[in-house]
């Protein structure tokens, strides 16, 4: 679990973080989100001290960061970033191994270690003696994601993983890495300016603008009870493609009638409406849930 | 007589040939890894606190521009002569391309990864050695190579401050007008600059892994070369003998001593410019020098007896061509007007003025002339220029302006300087190329560095200073169309000399004396 308490930051005089305060807590995905220069990323470099925090105070487990050493500290948060940040002269391998080597791990634990990680991000062994130049986007960002996860940190932390990839490339490592068992018991914390990113991986969702957090809540929250304009206003672009895909089967239940197509109830109305348009036979099917979802809606809004 | 092929010479000096490429060798090395072992901590220094880079870059940069000499000269007082102004010297020039280079490569590594390094825990010094350096070396290396290619070339000076290399063939073969010995320095010296760039840019090519592995070939080779310079340096002696490379090759040099005198003293090869103060300060106690030189009183140095008359005497005289006395119709009488006016003591007293007194070469000559009635007001006339040329000695400055005021004075002639030519074959050159028009020669030097007669001829010619001086002239005239004008009335010849103090201590006053002393135990 993070804590952070009225955390300030400020550069040259110019306030890039405002006495911040939130909670991530434990198997729990937040996601910061804003646009540039917000503030998001100078709050989760702060966690890591990569950024010292002027005022206020940060802890991880009940545990004040600033009263350990800054490499300790560091040594059990898994840190993963925007173009991958892996070492040009190292071998995939030896990326990987980085930490578990400053951990002095022995070498067969750490080897099947990076085995089982490679893969759960579905990467062949054979990249294990290249070099990074020699991959290509998604497969840096996947060996990114293991370096950060190989030694078991329990806390997570992300800025814009996913920032530099095309879109059939990032959606396929999103559903990967939702998937992931490894964040199952992990405190994940990631930075992003995308929106429908910030919805598809985030548990929770703080909206920051000008250094302040504007809310912090579940996505449904976000859009069916947004605390001001500016909320409103900064999902409005994607609003109704956002809607359905936080929606889930099992939202529907009270507001559907024979429906029998074998989706599980955690599936989103996205999802279930594209599979369902790709076939004439499933018309009724299809409006069937659009019908549900309109009843859904009235009775979140109101 | 034939002309000697390089290969000839080559052959024939191989041994000392060898000794100069290892000692240059050996300088470069140990230079260079000084600088390394400097310059590599100093940039990482600067990497990491970069408000000081400008100044310290900036340093660096300011040293790079002294001229090499005269940094070689700065080095005297402090490090005496030999190997140590050389490689402090050297490490001077090759401190700038490694620091910039290392400031440079650190500097230039992605941020986003020196961060994803902070970010998984590395301390600073794993920062350093793991993420920095290993990225950054082939910058480094880049620096490296810069450094050992200017080291080379410079290191050819170090034949200056005694310290041997390849510049006491090059320096030694300018003074001499031999460009066989020339060539057999210069030709080594790129050898090895293009040798050692190559070397260097084989670890750039290494991968930062396996270089690990083969970094400690480096210490390695510098430390082979450092003892093997060390051991070529070394010479047993009781007296440290300095001598310029131009009486290192001539028969009333160097050669002489050995074949009358059978005197073997392993001189080390000096620059003349810094032999006196050398011998003053007690880096050498025994030196080759000219008889009529300010610097014997100026240093209080006294000059060894000559009994076996080895270094016979001989005028000193303008040369120029017959075709520019007749292009200058006034010149021969206005050049002659001083033939004869000197003696040895008045040229002594002169040099002594300029050496020890810190005159300029330009009031001594007014004073001069002024004092023997010659001196005429400037005509400021525009009838041609007139090029004087001068040796890199004190005595030549002051000649050349004593014929500049004469010329100015009493012809429609207008005068050039190019004072501090390097060496008898570089203001030879200029003569026959026309880049000058005169410049005062001494006639041993005319028969026995540019005429070389036969042993026959030489021993006949040099029984009285006049009949070497009527020889040199009437060979000149056939040879190269140059006339010797009426000899200045001085004497200059070679001569050795000790401290007054330690030759009075060890009782040597001529150079049979100084055999004995050598042969006594």
């Amino acid at each position: 679990m993070i804590t952070v308490e009225s955390v300030s930051k400020s550069f040259g005089g110019r306030s890039a973080v405002d006495h911040i305060s939130f909670q991530a807590n434990d198997k729990e995905i937040l996601v910061l989100l804003g646009t540039s220069g917000c503030g998001k990323t100078t709050t989760l470099k702060m966690i890591n001290r990569l950024i010292e925090a002027d005022s206020g105070n940060i802890f991880i487990d009940g545990k004040n960061i600033r009263e350990q050493k800054a490499e300790d500290l560091r040594m059990g948060i898994g840190f993963v970033m925007q173009n991958s940040g892996l070492f040009p002269h190292y071998t995939v391998k030896e990326n990987i191994e980085t930490v578990p080597k400053l951990l002095k791990w022995d070498q067969k634990k750490t080897e099947n270690r990076t085995e089982e990680l490679l893969s759960k991000l579905s990467l062949s062994t054979d990249i294990l003696s290249r070099f990074p130049n020699e991959l290509s986007g998604g497969q840096q960002q996947r060996v990114g994601i293991a370096r950060a996860l190989v030694a078991n940190s329990p806390v997570l932390l992300m800025d814009e993983p996913f920032g530099a990839l095309d879109n059939i490339t990032k959606s396929d490592i999103h559903s990967e890495f939702k998937s992931l068992e490894e964040l199952k018991n992990k405190t994940t914390i990631l930075v992003t300016h995308d929106v429908q990113e910030a919805f598809e991986l985030g548990h929770r969702i703080c909206l920051m603008d000008n250094g302040k957090i504007i809310q912090n809540g579940t996505p449904k929250e976000m859009l069916y009870h947004p605390e001001n304009d500016f909320v409103q206003d900064f999902f409005a672009a994607n609003r109704l493609l956002l809607e359905y895909k936080i929606t889930t089967l099992k939202d529907l239940y009270p507001f559907l009638s024979d429906f029998e197509i074998d989706f599980s109830e955690d599936s989103d109305i996205w999802t279930i409406l594209q599979k369902l348009s790709l076939d004439q036979h499933n018309m009724m099917q299809y409006e069937k849930v659009i019908k549900a979802f309109n009843g859904y809606r009235k009775s979140q809004i109101v | 007589m034939m002309q000697q092929s390089l290969w000839q010479f080559v052959s024939e000096q191989h041994e000392k040939l060898f000794t100069q490429i290892t000692q240059h060798l050996g300088l470069t090395f140990l230079s260079l890894l000084l600088a390394v072992i400097v310059g590599l901590p100093l940039g990482i220094f600067i990497a990491r606190r970069r408000k000081l880079s400008g100044s310290v870059l900036g340093i660096a940069g300011i040293l790079q521009t002294i001229p090499s000499i005269a940094l070689l000269g700065f080095m005297i007082p402090a490090f005496g002569i030999g190997a140590t102004p050389a490689i402090v010297a050297l490490l001077i020039y090759a401190l700038l391309p490694i620091v910039r280079n290392t400031y440079t490569g650190i500097t230039g590594v992605d941020p986003a990864v020196t961060e994803a390094a902070k970010a998984m825990g590395m301390s600073r010094k794993q920062l350093l050695f793991k993420v920095e350096l290993p990225l950054a070396m082939p910058v480094i290396i880049a620096g490296i190579r810069t450094a050992a290619v200017i080291n080379v070339g410079v290191a050819t000076l170090a034949s200056f401050v005694a310290a041997g290399g390849l510049g006491e063939f090059i320096f030694g073969g300018i003074s001499l007008n031999n460009t066989n010995m020339i060539l057999a320095g210069a030709i080594p010296a790129a050898l090895l600059a293009v040798l050692l760039d190559q070397l260097i840019a084989v670890f750039q090519k290494i991968k930062y892994h396996n270089f690990r592995r083969f970094w400690f070939v480096i210490p390695a080779a510098v430390i082979i070369f450092g003892a093997v310079y060390l051991s070529a340096s070394l010479s047993e002696n009781k007296l440290k003998a300095g001598f310029t490379p131009e009486f290192m090759g001539r028969k009333d040099g160097d050669l002489g001593l050995r074949s009358v005198y059978g005197l073997n003293i392993h001189p080390k090869v000096v620059n003349d410019a810094i032999m006196y103060k050398a011998a003053y300060e007690g880096e050498l106690d025994l030196i080759s020098g000219y008889s009529t030189d300010g610097r014997i009183k100026a240093f209080d140095l006294c000059v060894l007896e000559d009994d076996k008359k080895i270094f016979p005497p001989y005028f000193a005289a303008p040369i120029i061509k017959t075709k520019t006395l007749q292009k200058f119709p006034d010149l021969e009488k206005t050049l002659n007007l001083l033939a004869g006016k000197f003696n040895d003591s008045v040229m002594t007293d002169l040099n002594f003025k300029s050496d020890y007194l810190h005159e300029t070469p330009e009031q001594i000559a007014r004073n001069f002339l002024i004092k023997i009635k010659l001196y005429k007001n400037p005509q400021n006339g525009n009838s041609g220029t007139v090029k004087i040329g001068s040796k890199i000695f004190g005595e030549q400055y002051i000649l050349a302006e004593i014929y500049k005021l004469l010329i100015e004075g009493y012809t429609n002639y207008r005068v050039e300087t190019k004072t501090g030519l390097g060496g008898t074959k570089i203001c030879f050159d200029a003569l026959m190329n026309d880049a000058i028009d005169f410049y005062p020669e001494y006639t041993g030097t005319g028969l026995l560095v540019l005429l070389k007669p036969e042993e026959k001829t030489l021993s006949i010619v040099t029984q009285s200073a006049e009949r070497t001086y009527r020889y040199v002239n009437s060979e000149f005239q056939k040879q190269y169309g140059i006339q010797w004008l009426q000899p200045l009335g001085f004497n200059n010849s070679y001569a050795l000399m000790m401290r007054k103090k330690q030759s009075e201590e060890l009782r040597i006053k001529t150079i049979s004396d100084l055999k004995n002393y050598l042969n006594s135990n």
